[in-house]
């Protein structure tokens, strides 16, 4: 994917993104900068843009020269959701967004020394020494009994880092304060430099749960840059790999779901379910989160006809189990008035905050990548996409359960009209300093990958913008108003994961 | 209510007993060298992503904590000299457990599980470590929300400037005697990402490791045979 792409000083990108805007149909998707001053003296800031109805994207590229004031009009009070990605360029390049409510450090913590920006390219990683820690304010939520529940970043159960501090008026939550990137492992500067084959180790394991999404968007970024041609068997058997680790998501988070109103017999299922998926991409691929299986220019490894069957008689296997499952969900007066109305996410913020996924699809945003810009082999399968409008965890926990079962009919589709052929096609080069992206619709949302090429086939600036990245700040509109005992049933419901987000 | 009864009937008991699952053909385990066929061309050493493979006086060496089991080494050997086994039962203990420890923790073990930078994979794969069929509580071991009521810390990832401070605190909080088990090659070997401003290393770089659990991730029956060998009850689940 490329789209069209407007350059223009940075000094008029709020006007220029308030044309792009306007009436509604392009909505910003992501936003990152670039130091290109060994290529020609300034920096630029990206924004992109896209629209369903013209199934299109827009791009803005804003350009700070290195000798001007290094700052640039922020979006964010046109556009909530520029809020964030606009703090990480401040953090990571030292850009300044003028005008942004809000510039606490959000990528490098507390401890990092001011004044360094770890994504210029003259960045020195063994300068940095811890700094003093400064002070990381929390906005006090002020009014009589009022008080505070600081939860993370090391949690009660077996999950990924995250600071909650929430302001309580007895069980109910008046405001939530995420403070995430604890797990922030500077990938995309890590691989600056690399050749895009050795680089797609690091990519595959920006996250365990999005293994096959992140490879696969970094992958077609690739060989978008490099005009490599997949054969068509590897186009499919990249769907299968994708809509396997759909399924192994939903049909775990339904159960995991479970665990955040304590109905034992629903963890079970579901865990012992999403058991034997890992089990059957360990058969696949030898790796339980289907790791190695998809690479430049196609896949490693093909599956004979024996494991064809195999995916078959299991997947038959967990419709009807999956069935039983949501049957005592469905019947259960007490779980349902859990997960009615609690946690509702209104669709206007949902649009606002440009929220992806399921999040989105469960407050009526009808959206999903592999039907709206389709990649690999989506555009010869049929597939519904089911929408829900409440916006709760209910509606939420639906909209997993319904796409479950459409992955599990994706795949016998797929199965049924595997074509033959070559695994690989050939790798071609790129010119230095051209860009491509890429977007696959992973477990969680859309999952884009950004990449500029530098000398010699590797990698000059690698940006990822995972699903999770805009759906966080949406956790934090949809908890309040709830009761703190519902807060990890909502977060569950979200099922967002921190590694994707922080990189 | 009558329904559910009929599910958990119908399903009946699912636990597997140790090691009863099965390593399928593909699974990519222990890197085996094969001496005769090795021309010490040394192409697996410059794939390996994680720097676990060296050539030491004309002898192959592998730190099995840093591989990450990606098989690159395997697809670049011309010699066939590099092969993936099935097995997967790598942990290494560092010290043997004293006499002292072993007498407190007994049979049983408590454990706390920290996320130093992980990529969810082995926090995952600890999480299934609860599901019915591998139900670690058959062992008599299980997780615990506090480091305060922990024997061990599992700790997962490669240790991130961000999470040092939540690191140390934790080890701090956890009453001795006290086990460390670091979790798949970003914890134990530190490398999977190479050098990064934002990442400080291996988990035995900032509190001392116990336990090395090879994997990317561990599957849940390397951790099983990992928390067992820490307890010394290996001979005991076998028999």
């Amino acid at each position: 994917m490329i789209g069209s792409v407007q350059v223009i000083p940075a000094a008029t990108l709020r006007a220029a993104a308030t044309v792009v805007c306007h009436g509604g149909l392009y909505r910003l998707t992501a936003m990152f900068a670039n130091d290109e001053r060994m290529i020609n003296g300034s920096f630029a800031i990206y924004v992109l843009f896209f629209s369903k109805e013209d199934a299109a994207f827009k791009t803005i590229k804003a350009i700070i020269k290195q000798d001007d004031l290094l700052e640039f009009p922020s979006l964010t009070p046109l556009m909530a959701a520029a809020a964030w990605y606009e703090r990480e360029i401040h953090d990571l390049f030292g850009l300044t967004p003028v005008g942004h409510p809000d510039l606490r450090p959000l990528v490098l913590h507390e401890n990092w020394s001011q004044g360094r920006y770890p994504l210029r390219k003259d960045f020195e990683p063994d300068s940095v020494e811890s700094g003093e820690n400064i002070d990381y304010p929390v906005p006090p939520v002020q009014g009589k009994g009022v008080f505070e529940v600081p939860v993370g970043p090391i949690h009660a159960g077996i999950i990924e880092p995250g600071h909650f501090r929430f302001s309580q008026a007895g069980e109910n939550i008046i405001n939530l304060e995420a403070k995430l990137f604890f797990a922030h492992r500077g990938i995309e500067k890590a691989v600056e430099g690399l050749s895009f084959s050795k680089a797609l180790f690091q990519t595959e394991r920006i996250c365990g749960a999005c293994s096959v999404a992140n490879t696969l968007s970094y992958v077609q970024a690739v060989e978008s840059l490099t005009n490599t041609e997949v054969p068509l068997r590897a186009e499919y058997l990249r769907v299968l790999a994708a809509e396997l680790e759909r399924l192994y998501n939903h049909v775990g988070d339904i159960g995991n779901l479970c665990a955040g109103l304590g109905f034992a017999a629903g963890i079970s299922n579901g865990s012992r379910l999403k058991e034997q998926l890992m089990r059957l991409n360990e058969r696949l691929t030898g790796n339980r989160f289907l790791r190695g299986w998809i690479t430049l220019g196609g896949v490693t490894m093909d599956i004979t006809q024996e494991l064809v069957q195999d995916i078959a008689r299991l997947l038959a296997g967990i419709t009807d189990e999956l069935n039983d499952l949501l049957g005592l969900l469905r019947d259960n007066d007490a779980f349902l008035d859990r997960v009615n109305t609690t946690g509702i996410l209104p669709q206007q913020a949902a649009l606002d905050l440009g929220v992806v996924g399921v999040a989105a699809r469960a407050s009526g945003v009808d959206f999903d990548i592999r039907r709206d810009f389709p990649y690999a082999a989506y555009r010869s399968l049929s597939f519904h996409v089911p929408v829900y409008t409440n916006g709760d965890v209910a509606a939420r926990l639906w909209v997993r359960a319904d796409e479950a079962a459409e992955s599990i009919k994706i795949i016998d589709q797929l199965l049924e009209e595997l074509p033959n052929g070559k695994l690989t096609g050939e790798l071609g080069s790129v010119e230095p300093y051209q860009a491509a992206f890429s977007m696959t619709e992973s477990p969680r949302g859309s999952n884009l990958h950004w990449l500029m090429a530098g000398e010699n086939n590797t990698i000059y600036r690698y940006f990822v913008r995972s699903a999770s990245y805009p759906n966080w700040p949406a956790l934090t509109v949809a908890v309040p108003g709830n009761i703190i005992p519902d807060f990890p049933l909502i977060n569950k419901s979200f099922e967002l994961c921190y590694a994707c987000l922080d990189r | 209510m009558l329904n559910l009864l009929k599910k958990i009937m119908k399903t009946g008991c699912v636990t597997e007993p140790y090691d009863g699952g099965i390593v399928p053909p593909r699974f990519r385990g222990e890197v085996a060298w094969a001496e005769g066929q090795c021309q010490s061309c040394q192409r697996c050493r410059v794939a390996c992503p994680t720097g676990a493979i060296g050539f030491s006086g004309g002898r192959l060496t592998i730190d099995h904590s840093a591989c990450a089991f990606c098989g690159q080494c395997v697809a670049v050997c011309e010699h066939k000299a590099l092969a993936h086994t099935g097995e997967y039962q790598l942990a290494e203990m560092k010290n043997q457990l004293s006499g002292k420890i072993k007498s407190i923790l007994k049979r049983s073990l408590h454990i706390r599980h920290v996320d130093a930078g992980s990529c969810n994979a082995c926090d995952w794969e600890m999480t299934a470590l609860t599901n019915p069929i591998y139900d670690l509580q058959q062992y008599g071991i299980d997780f615990v929300p506090s480091p305060r009521h922990a024997d061990m810390l599992m700790i997962t990832g490669v240790v991130t400037r961000n999470l040092t401070q939540a690191l140390t605190m934790t080890y701090e909080a956890t009453p001795s005697p006290k086990l460390v088990m670091a979790v798949g090659a970003c914890a134990a070997g530190g490398k999977v990402f190479g050098n990064s401003y934002a990442i400080q290393g291996a988990v035995d770089t900032i509190v001392p490791v116990d336990i090395y659990v090879p994997g990317c991730p561990p599957r849940p029956a390397a951790l099983i045979y990992g928390l067992l060998l820490a307890l010394d009850r290996l001979e005991e689940v076998r028999n």
